[in-house]
């Protein structure tokens, strides 16, 4: 039945210089990825113009290969009837059974697959609010020392969801008092960076604040940066990297203060800081995953955030 | 008595067959299952060309501790540290079967490496086994998502630092990294469903993707036949043996495959 059936010789194609150029267009989507979208297409336009000149070689190798493309046998008899019966089914009422067939098939697929694909991918970019979280009075935070303070990001006494903030008091700024709030997620793949300095946890103190947060407050003293278990990343007391792979400043929290105590906010990513204290100057971004650049020419990277 | 023997024989065999040719004559599948195991290989072939075997036992036995262990393991925060203390410590072997599970899964990983070593150095992967390459890359990129899904299950410390920096890499991929790590997360942050939605990808959806995938890696090799090693007098792509056999000059690195469909016997 199979023309190809029989003959066992290794069909290998005559040389082709085109795969140069799919190669090059691939290279050239690759590298737009990294510079830029226009590449991108110019790199896919030569993958595709190559590409097709490549199969068309390839046919063109099957087509000389057989010179004589085998003219079907005249058919005879009964055979030819059902050779008919088979080559022309697109108007009979076999056809249109069959197309109903598959449109209900795909019909029927379609509505039981798309909605559990979507629980699948859907949810983790829907409702991702994240509530404030109270941290206790503002009396608990001395001017200029450093405070280790865990909370639940979801108050439920699950330690899935503790998380760690540095917090530092930076005196008046004005009228307004000014923290630095540096989030213990590291600027590298987000393993917890430690305080450099000594960290008194015979000191830690553990209250219930009013949304029912699980909050504790430890001492740090003479904290002169951070650094990374994981990778060595390391950052100055304002978060600034120093050193290691990390590829921007630790991020920070935003904060405000009611009624006395002190509550934090969203998260922001920050590319760098000039000065220190209440004087920083934060060059401040929207939160971006750990590892990603928000600043300079890596930031094409990255050109859409999901839902934090 | 020697008259007697081989009739007896002759009727013990033939009731031992009995549930055999029943079996057969419905299904056709002890044909199927010989055709399977009893196919025609190159007379040279050696020891290496069993790790693709290997590889598939190795598997094998992955998927049946890992069905075992699912019965005792609880895929949440706050019980998932103990449920596995309970099945190392407390549960009767269970700390082999855990153990058989865990140092299976770093020699499943190895195995596969070999065996692509096996191909690529005995040239395997050439026309017309190309389709097979492909399917063996795609079964070692499962292979590893295997490994990546299943280090976070213990949910330990280096489970859970590891599994931060695993997500966090991907994160890092141009444009859709950010939302492939949403993804696998389960939201903007690590929490209870991560480790639920690792569980489910690890017992569920890989292994039944490998599981298929594996189908259409051994239905190529049944169809193409096994390779010839590359020293083989008979192996393809050698034209300066052409001339010492004209007798079969065309199914050169091809192995006849055997007659198709049942009751070969």
């Amino acid at each position: 039945m199979d023309p190809e059936q029989g003959q066992h010789k290794p069909e290998v194609p005559g040389p082709s210089v085109w795969p140069i150029g799919v190669a090059v267009g691939v290279a050239c989507v690759l590298v737009g990825l990294v510079i830029s979208w226009w590449i991108v297409a110019i790199g896919g336009a030569i993958t595709i113009v190559f590409g097709f000149l490549w199969l068309s070689d390839l046919a063109g190798h099957r087509v000389a290969r057989r010179p004589a493309p085998a003219p079907s046998p005249p058919p005879t008899g009964a055979p030819q009837a059902e050779r008919r019966a088979e080559a022309a089914p697109t108007t009979s009422r076999q056809g249109f059974l069959s197309g109903l067939t598959l449109g209900l098939g795909a019909l029927i697929g379609a509505f039981v697959t798309i909605p559990p694909i979507w629980l699948a991918i859907g949810p983790p970019f829907l409702k991702q609010s994240k509530k404030p979280v109270d941290l206790g009075p503002i009396s608990q935070f001395p001017l200029n020392q450093w405070r280790v303070v865990t909370f639940q990001l979801v108050p439920n006494g699950q330690p899935v969801w503790n998380r760690t903030a540095y917090v530092r008091y930076n005196g008046l700024l004005g009228k307004v008092p000014s923290y630095t709030i540096i989030s213990n997620r590291c600027a590298h793949l987000g393993c917890p960076v430690q305080p450099l300095g000594l960290v008194e946890k015979n000191l830690a103190k553990t209250t219930r604040t009013t949304g029912a947060e699980v909050v504790t407050t430890t001492p740090v003293l003479a904290v002169s940066g951070f650094s990374c278990p994981c990778h060595g990343g390391a950052y100055d007391t304002e978060g600034n990297r120093i050193a290691g792979p990390p590829v921007r400043a630790l991020d920070r929290y935003e904060f405000s203060i009611v009624h006395g105590r002190l509550i934090i906010g969203h998260n922001y990513s920050v590319a760098k800081v000039e000065g220190s204290g209440a004087q920083a100057k934060i060059h401040a971004y929207n939160l971006t995953g750990p590892g990603q650049h928000v600043d300079g020419w890596e930031q094409i990277f990255y050109p859409v955030q999901p839902p934090h | 008595m020697a008259a007697t023997s081989p009739t007896r024989s002759q009727q013990a065999k033939a009731v031992a067959l009995y549930p055999l040719d029943w079996l057969e004559e419905r299904s056709g599948l002890v044909g199927a299952v010989k055709y399977f195991l009893f196919r025609k290989v190159p007379g040279d072939v050696n020891w290496f060309q069993t790790l693709g075997s290997a590889t598939l036992t190795a598997f094998l036995v992955q998927a049946m501790t890992g069905v075992i262990l699912a019965m005792y393991y609880k895929p949440d925060p706050n019980s998932a540290y103990e449920s596995i203390q309970h099945i190392t410590n407390d549960v009767t072997l269970g700390w082999l079967v855990r153990g058989m599970h865990r140092w299976g899964a770093s020699l499943f990983i190895i195995l596969m490496f070999f065996h692509m070593a096996r191909v690529f150095l005995f040239g395997a992967y050439k026309y017309p086994r190309e389709l097979n390459w492909i399917i063996g890359v795609l079964l070692l990129v499962l292979g590893m998502l295997e490994g990546f899904t299943g280090y976070l299950l213990p949910w330990d410390q280096t489970a859970y630092w590891a599994t931060v920096v695993g997500i966090n890499l991907n994160g890092t991929g141009p444009i859709i990294g950010p939302f492939l790590s949403s993804i696998l997360r389960g939201g903007s942050e690590i929490g209870p469903d991560t480790l639920a939605r690792f569980y489910s990808i690890h017992m569920l959806i890989l292994p039944g993707a490998i599981f298929a995938l594996i189908g259409l890696h051994l239905y190529l090799v049944i169809r193409l036949g096994v390779t010839s090693p590359p020293w083989s007098k008979t192996a393809a792509g050698a034209p300066w043996l052409e001339d010492e056999e004209p007798e079969q000059p065309a199914r050169k690195g091809l192995v006849e495959p055997a007659p198709r469909g049942g009751a070969a016997r």
